[in-house]
């Protein structure tokens, strides 16, 4: 039989309390909230002090042109408490030009490099974070692939480097 | 000078004459010291053919350095992503020369399936190839054939100084470069060898 975590009934209600309808919803025993990106950090102070010790995951799915979708983009942090063994999916959603979340890094050190690898391959800036830079792309990159807009084949980056033939060794 | 009447050469038994060029071919073709340059699924084929089973050492070259200084056969064994390719070319241009660049794989020789944005397709628009071998990943007995043929390669057209280096067909660049569409997304500012490169580019270019 699959593990289904604890229920985060409490937590939820918790959350409802302070920031209003967060739109929770059950999805193959994992609860979902949707916060507003003006109070995410509030949101997440909260459930931090909540006992969610542990952030397991933050990550972005582009929405354009996706069917139903009102924000381009949709930020997906997933926390568990470590004590409860409860696990909560926080949704947080972002818009252009210059789609900018609160950073989390201050609550939890990891998501120092989780929210590197966001900048770098999404571009969503996180407000806050003490070292912004890009973690797999080379720094001379400058597009951030992952976007639905940006081409597979990518803009020609792939070639641009010089050609090394017997004269130059 | 003629030399009729002159005194009859004979040579002592054990003794053949040949070309220095080829004495130096010989030495270096059976004593290659492989470089290698393995990123991905082909590098564990690659130790597979330096292991006891395919053993390597039947043609000489078994004895993998992993500092190019001390290597003179590259062996590129996976795909090079574009971060990546700066230092491939680092790494081929610190080794000493004569030397020569097996492309195995699909991934190294074409790019492979990976036909994305970060990945190089074919190490060759990029750096000399003499040898590709095929597969995904290549048998350890593919690439002993092209070690094989390498060494051939080098005993035919081999010479003391290195002067086959210096033909035109071995420093054409192997593929036409795909034409890029402006403007490009890449702020050269990071990336020193572009800037040289650039540099150099608009120097030689003619003045409007």
């Amino acid at each position: 039989m699959p593990h289904t975590p604890p229920a985060v009934d409490d937590v939820v209600a918790a959350l409802a309390e302070r920031f209003g309808a967060v739109e929770p919803s059950v999805y193959r025993g994992q609860t979902r909230v949707v916060i507003p990106a003006e109070v995410a950090f509030e949101a997440f102070e909260v459930l931090k002090n909540q006992g969610f010790d542990l952030l397991v995951d933050v990550t972005c799915v582009d929405y354009l042109d996706y069917k139903g979708a009102k924000h381009r983009y949709g930020l997906v942090y997933l926390l568990a408490n470590t004590a409860t063994n409860q696990r909560l999916t926080v949704r947080v959603f972002a818009d252009d030009p210059d789609p900018t979340v609160a950073s989390i890094v201050p609550l939890w050190e990891g998501a120092n490099w989780l929210e590197r690898e966001v900048w770098d391959l999404f571009g969503i800036r996180f407000e806050g974070h003490p070292d912004l830079r890009r973690l797999v792309m080379p720094d001379e990159f400058t597009a951030h692939p992952l976007r639905k807009d940006y081409p597979l084949q990518g803009r020609g980056e792939r070639h641009n480097f010089p050609v090394i033939t017997r004269d130059h060794s | 000078m003629a030399v009729e009447n002159g005194p009859k050469l004979e040579l002592p038994e054990n003794v053949f004459v040949s070309k220095l060029d080829e004495l130096a071919s010989w030495c270096r073709k059976n004593s290659l010291w492989p470089m290698p340059f393995a990123t991905a699924c082909c590098g564990i084929e690659l130790m597979a053919t330096g292991a006891s089973k395919h053993d390597l050492a039947r043609f000489g070259a078994e004895v993998f350095r992993f500092s190019p200084r001390q290597c003179d056969l590259m062996i590129v064994a996976g795909r090079v992503v574009m971060k990546m390719l700066p230092v491939l070319q680092r790494i081929w241009q610190q080794m000493h020369e004569p030397k020569w660049c097996i492309s195995m794989g699909a991934c190294a020789s074409t790019g492979g399936v990976f036909d994305t944005y970060a990945v190089v397709q074919g190490i060759d628009r990029f750096i000399p190839v003499d040898m590709y071998v095929p597969g995904c990943p290549p048998r350890p007995e593919q690439l002993i054939q092209a070690i094989i043929d390498l060494q051939d390669k080098i005993q035919r057209e081999g010479t003391i100084t290195g002067r086959e280096f210096d033909t035109a067909g071995r420093q054409a660049r192997k593929r036409a470069l795909v034409e890029i569409a402006a403007p490009l997304s890449i702020d050269a500012s990071r990336n020193p060898v572009l800037q040289r490169e650039l540099a150099a580019a608009a120097e030689t270019a003619p003045r409007s």
